[in-house]
């Protein structure tokens, strides 16, 4: 092994510094903190332009989620602050709003494990779901009932007690009622079966070439996330290490080693998994 | 058969008026995780308030009844944000003391400006008694009744229908998502104090309606926790029907047994479903799903 092969993939300069025009989202060189002390985002930027759909992947604990959570406002909850860098949505700084308003705006996000409203009926869970909507939300519904009709044949049930997939439809339905701009979820595929995923990831597909949705979407499923995505980021270590149209990203043989486990050459030796775990890391 | 109706009236308006008391305790807990045992002085300030506009100022019921509920509010909202936001985060132990020391402040602060005597307030319902299946009832009783049982539907519909009632509930469930879906789980906090001051007050003046307006209103407001035992913290038609068998159990036993007995039974009630179901006869299970 060279030292080129281990710097080479990530060595681009600056991938997604500075958000082109256009972009719907882009943060610029975020860095994120958590109770004063953990620094889990550095110096991360991206951009979301109109109408895409962005993958963002990467390991665990790379900073994803941490990521999401920066752009709708929840990380005040957490202790956590963003102590450098900005925000901008639909040309608007919203690096410090707060996060009721950031929905008003247009920002949705779907958490990680669903989190519908366990106690809540179907219908009830859509309805807080448009509450930020002054005035009457039967439109919306009628839209998230017509895309999703399992969820209105279900409307009466308590959501604690749909299955896993028909959760991951309600919490997605849910963010649909705000009537949001830009959809972000946070890994829908977790804990789902293979099926399901594919399920779940066509249906993104369609609501971004149907309503022109914008949709940003973490995974750890590279394979499918980058098969309807338009373009994918890959982060490491909270930073963008990589990026580019998602066709590209899928060909890339490092990507493909290492997030969608093909290519290399064949069966290897427990001695290349060490090499192989040490290639991975980028930086 | 005359003193089981006049029994079952009599339980029925005390439970009723305990159950809207537990309500207030409930909302609280649900909504912020907050054990508030400061329940029964609101209940007593709402009684003292109402008296004060009413009686000592001489304004028209509907006038005192509203600044009854404007002060209501205003001190449930204050207590939230000048007393319980700060202690966000810390021990459940630590706000349990808190809420007691409010309790002790309040109670305090009652007695200082009204001293302990009881003060009769002039009758809001017609108290001739009236014959109900062969017994004989007061008829402030069914009034107090019907009271209850109007205001707690208004309440459960609230819940059920209103976007800000499902809004507290979702808070109540989880409050991330409620605020990725764009609820300020602040204004939330902010209106279940605001609510469960109301509903004290509405019980507090029922209350003083049928005893006197006393600093007694308190021993009854600790009966909101057998009743939020029996019922489960977090059920709200548990509690109506906790407060309801409490309010039963002890007329019965007052009339049937030993008013000195009746005094305690709610207590014992405690002591026996802790013992044996811990989360309520109407708690609700937890569902959990990975």
């Amino acid at each position: 092994m060279t030292t080129d092969e281990l710097t080479a993939p990530g060595a681009r300069p600056g991938p997604g510094a500075g958000a082109p025009d256009g972009a719907l989202l882009a943060i610029n060189n975020i860095e994120v903190i958590y109770d004063d002390v953990i620094l889990v985002l550095r110096g991360l930027s991206l951009s979301v332009p109109e109408g895409q759909i962005v993958a963002l992947l990467g390991s665990n604990g790379a900073g994803k989620s941490t990521t999401l959570k920066a752009v709708s406002g929840l990380l005040p909850s957490e202790q956590g602050e963003v102590s450098s860098g900005s925000i901008t949505f639909n040309g608007q700084d919203i690096t410090r709003m707060d996060a009721p308003e950031r929905v008003r705006q247009g920002l949705s996000l779907c958490m990680e494990g669903r989190h519908v409203f366990p106690h809540l009926t179907v219908a009830e869970n859509l309805s807080a779901g448009g509450y930020t909507k002054n005035g009457s939300i039967s439109s919306q519904l009628d839209f998230v009932y017509e895309f999703f009709p399992k969820l209105h044949d279900m409307r009466t049930r308590t959501a604690g007690f749909l299955s896993g997939g028909e959760q991951q439809m309600l919490a997605i339905g849910r963010a649909l009622m705000a009537e949001p701009k830009l959809l972000m979820l946070d890994e829908p595929s977790l804990g789902l079966a293979p099926l399901l995923v594919e399920e779940i990831f066509a249906t993104i597909g369609r609501l971004n070439a149907e309503t022109g949705l914008t949709v940003l979407v973490i995974e750890q499923n590279a394979q499918t996330a980058l098969s309807v995505a338009h373009h994918g980021y890959i982060m490491e270590q909270g930073r963008i290490m990589l990026e580019d149209e998602a066709r590209a990203l899928a060909e890339n043989p490092d990507v493909k080693e290492f997030y969608l486990g093909i290519g290399g050459d064949g069966k290897k030796s427990y001695r290349d998994v060490k090499h192989y775990k040490r290639r991975k890391r980028w930086l | 058969m005359s003193t089981f109706i006049t029994l079952v009236i009599f339980g029925l308006s005390e439970g009723a008026i305990l159950a809207l008391a537990a309500l207030g305790f409930v909302l609280i807990y649900k909504a912020t995780g907050v054990i508030n045992f400061a329940q029964g002085e609101f209940l007593l300030m709402g009684a003292y308030t109402f008296y004060t506009a009413w009686v000592i100022f001489q304004l028209p019921l509907i006038v005192a009844l509203i600044i009854g509920i404007v002060i209501a509010v205003i001190v449930g909202g204050v207590v939230e944000r000048f007393i319980l936001r700060p202690m966000v985060g810390q021990s459940h132990i630590s706000i349990i003391m808190v809420t007691i020391g409010l309790a002790g402040l309040l109670s305090a602060l009652v007695q200082m400006f009204y001293g302990t005597q009881p003060r009769a307030m002039p009758a809001l319902f017609p108290t001739n008694s009236v014959s109900v299946l062969g017994g004989a009832v007061p008829a402030n009783r069914l009034w107090v009744l019907l009271i209850a049982a109007i205001v707690l539907t208004l309440l459960t519909l609230f819940f059920q229908k209103s976007k800000h009632g499902i809004a507290m509930r979702a808070v109540a469930d989880d409050q991330q998502a409620a605020m990725t879906v764009g609820i300020s789980v602040r204004r939330v906090f902010a209106m279940s104090w605001g609510l469960a001051a109301i509903s004290a007050l509405i019980a507090g003046i029922l209350l003083a309606d049928v005893t006197a307006v006393e600093m007694n209103i308190v021993s009854f407001g600790l009966l909101v926790f057998p009743v939020v035992i029996l019922g489960g913290l977090d059920s709200v038609p548990g509690t109506i029907v906790g407060g309801l068998t409490i309010g039963l159990l002890t007329a019965f036993v007052s009339g049937y047994l030993d008013p000195g007995l009746a005094e305690v039974i709610p207590y014992i009630v405690l002591v026996l479903i802790l013992l044996v179901r811990p989360y309520g006869v109407f708690g609700e299970k937890r569902i959990e799903r990975v």
